[in-house]
């Protein structure tokens, strides 16, 4: 009898222990949560209390200026918004390409898997680095000059390797009756990865595009190594031109500066009122981001709804 | 159901092949159009000046002519100069001897042109009341190598100060800044101890010595003139008695040795194109005006008019033969312009 209360004293014991155990590692958990959130918050507070006076309309279509409150980042926006059209036109197919043949045609030996390693270390990989190689390839190689064509190719080469990386767990997350069904009906392979594997891997795949945009769109190292400018105030000629063939691909090969590097100006100069305007580039940036997510997630959300297995 | 995908895959082929077509004959007729452009690169101290000419130059051609301006650093801005893809190379010290050669094999010939002072500020906490001043053997003693993990007191620079621990705040190791202090303190360029708070980014030095009050630090003279309120400034003795940086200090030569001219280094085969040769004489002419505006320290009116003469003669190198110096006086500067 006294045996048995002891015992069962010894289990409440434990169970108490363990109960607060659990009671400690939630409150942990919580602490941790309400930091990071803390810090976010009060960077983003920061952030936004330094820069939004500065965000006027003029801001947005003024040139650099040694004035901090008549200066604005026109070329700086228009000049990372084509960055990022050519990083995007060149990682996208490039990425998905790589991820389909890998994951579906290519056979599983030492080769593909060299691949595989190399691609999970190349998104490791310091983005001066890719900044040095495209100083080599593209500017001296290619000749393609410090142009916007240069810093679009070097950031979809930066940003390659998550596209590649979320295309293929993507592709392999789709269970394989899907491709047998398709087979059976009589499609060939490019039939089933057109129709079925590649629509329902989509959202997956743009999850990965946008994380690598949302990287590119920060980068400063690289495209300052490959010759991002500080001061122009001009724009990349125009895409649309009034004689044939009407369109002109010359902004292609136009010098250009980026809103991080404009950023990084501001903030290192001597002037409080300069540091405002960093902010308020910050606060672009950070605006442009969103709304790339945002575009991500809608476009996720549409292609997940057509999808009925 | 088969026809509808070829026919869509034709489509796209057509148009791919179309995109191709187009930016192959765009860019044949970009390589054709002419534009009047003038490219510089170069160091980030020299930019705000080079930035202040470039927008007024801009407004006064109407946009007729493009200037583009990058901060890849001095010795970058040179490696891109020396190569012929710029025009004009801004400058925080004199080309070095390697950089003469990669421009003498390349074939580029170019003109020194001093455009303005920039100062170096040392300074404390306003807490600390024990230094009113400096000598420059103190600095040394301080900065050296030798220094690094035994210099770690301020009482061990000077006895009268008080035992409180001596805590270092300087530039980073890529910053001209740093080149420029070892070579007028140290004796020797790049020569300093590591064991202190280096930052390329000024700002984030002011940040540590208003902050702390056992700090020493040493940084760009207008970072120290936008924080007045936050540092105390440290005037240095260099043997003729202790002298605190200041607009008139550095301009007629007593600041020293912690102030140094800076340059634009112009391409002379560049300098034949029309929009080169009216944007240095531009440069040059409003510099006095256009540096104050952006806080930095002009040269005398004789040494630009000297800088004009230079130029319209096309004297080509360097009138400091490729050595780091340091403490160079406007006579000096002016003496070396005249002689060559």
């Amino acid at each position: 009898m006294v045996k048995e209360m002891d015992e069962r004293e010894e289990i409440k014991r434990i169970i108490a222990q363990n109960r607060l155990r659990d009671k400690i590692f939630w409150i942990l958990g919580l602490l941790f949560t309400v930091v990071g959130f803390v810090v976010l918050f009060v960077l983003l507070l920061d952030l936004f209390m330094d820069g939004l006076p500065r965000l006027k309309w003029s801001f947005f279509v003024s040139y650099p200026s040694r004035f901090p409150e008549k200066a604005g980042i026109l070329s700086a926006w228009v000049g990372t918004a084509l960055l990022m059209v050519v990083t995007a036109l060149v990682a996208i197919p490039l990425g998905i390409a790589a991820g389909i043949y890998l994951e579906e045609y290519g056979r599983k030996n030492f080769i593909t898997h060299l691949i595989e390693i190399n691609m999970s270390n190349l998104a490791g990989v310091p983005s001066i680095i890719y900044g040095l190689l495209a100083l080599g390839l593209f500017v001296y190689f290619f000749r393609f000059g410090e142009s916007i064509l240069t810093g679009g190719l070097t950031l979809g080469l930066l940003i390659l390797p998550y596209v590649v990386i979320a295309t293929r767990e993507s592709i392999r997350s789709i269970p394989n009756s899907i491709r047998e069904a398709s087979y059976a009906l009589g499609s060939t392979k490019w039939q089933t990865i057109r129709h079925h594997v590649l629509p329902y891997s989509l959202g997956g795949i743009l999850t990965g595009i946008i994380i690598g945009l949302s990287r590119a769109i920060g980068e400063t190292a690289p495209i300052i190594t490959v010759g991002a400018l500080t001061f122009i105030a001009f724009l990349p000629s125009s895409p649309i031109s009034t004689s044939f063939p009407f369109l002109s691909f010359k902004w292609l090969f136009d010098p250009f500066t980026a809103m991080p590097v404009q950023m990084f100006n501001w903030i290192s100069r001597p002037q409080k009122e300069f540091h405002l305007n960093a902010a308020a580039c910050g606060i672009v940036l950070l605006i442009m981001t969103l709304l790339m997510n945002g575009l991500a997630i809608y476009l996720r959300y549409r292609f997940r709804k057509r999808i009925r297995w | 159901m088969k026809k509808p995908i070829s026919r869509r895959f034709k489509a796209l082929l057509i148009g791919l092949s179309f995109c191709a077509t187009l930016i192959i004959l765009g860019s044949f007729t970009g390589s054709f159009a002419q534009e009047k452009i003038v490219r510089i690169d170069g160091s980030s101290t020299v930019y705000p000046i080079t930035e202040a000419v470039a927008e007024e130059f801009q407004k006064f051609k109407k946009g007729s002519v493009r200037v583009t301006v990058g901060i890849s650093g001095t010795g970058g801005g040179f490696k891109k100069f020396c190569r012929g893809e710029t025009d004009i190379s801004n400058a925080s010290r004199p080309i070095v001897k390697k950089e003469i050669e990669a421009c003498k094999q390349a074939g580029v010939e170019y003109i020194e042109l001093p455009v303005a002072y920039d100062g170096m500020a040392v300074v404390v906490n306003p807490k600390n009341n024990w230094v009113s001043y400096m000598t420059v053997a103190q600095l040394k003693m301080i900065w050296e190598p030798e220094a690094q993990g035994k210099i770690k007191r301020w009482n061990q620079v000077n006895p009268n100060w008080p035992n409180y621990p001596l805590n270092l705040y300087g530039a980073g190791v890529d910053s001209g800044t740093f080149d420029y202090f070892t070579e007028a303190i140290v004796g020797k360029a790049r020569a300093s101890r590591g064991d202190y708070t280096a930052s390329e980014d000024d700002n984030v030095l002011v940040q540590g010595v208003a902050g702390d009050p056992y700090a020493l630090g040493y940084f760009g003279y207008a970072y120290y003139a936008e924080n007045k309120d936050k540092l105390k400034i440290v005037p240095i003795d260099n043997g003729k008695g202790p002298v605190a940086p200041s607009e008139k200090t550095i301009m007629d030569g007593t600041y020293q040795p912690l102030s140094r001219p800076i340059f634009i280094y112009v391409n002379k085969k560049s300098a034949e194109r029309p929009e080169v040769r009216e944007f240095v004489e531009f440069y040059l002419r409003n510099a006095s005006r256009l540096v104050k505006q952006v806080k930095y320290i002009p040269l005398p009116e004789k040494a630009y008019k000297l800088a004009e003469e230079r130029f319209a003669k096309r004297k080509t190198g360097t009138v400091f033969g490729g050595e780091p110096k340091t403490g160079i006086k406007v006579e000096d500067l002016l003496r070396l312009e005249e002689r060559k």
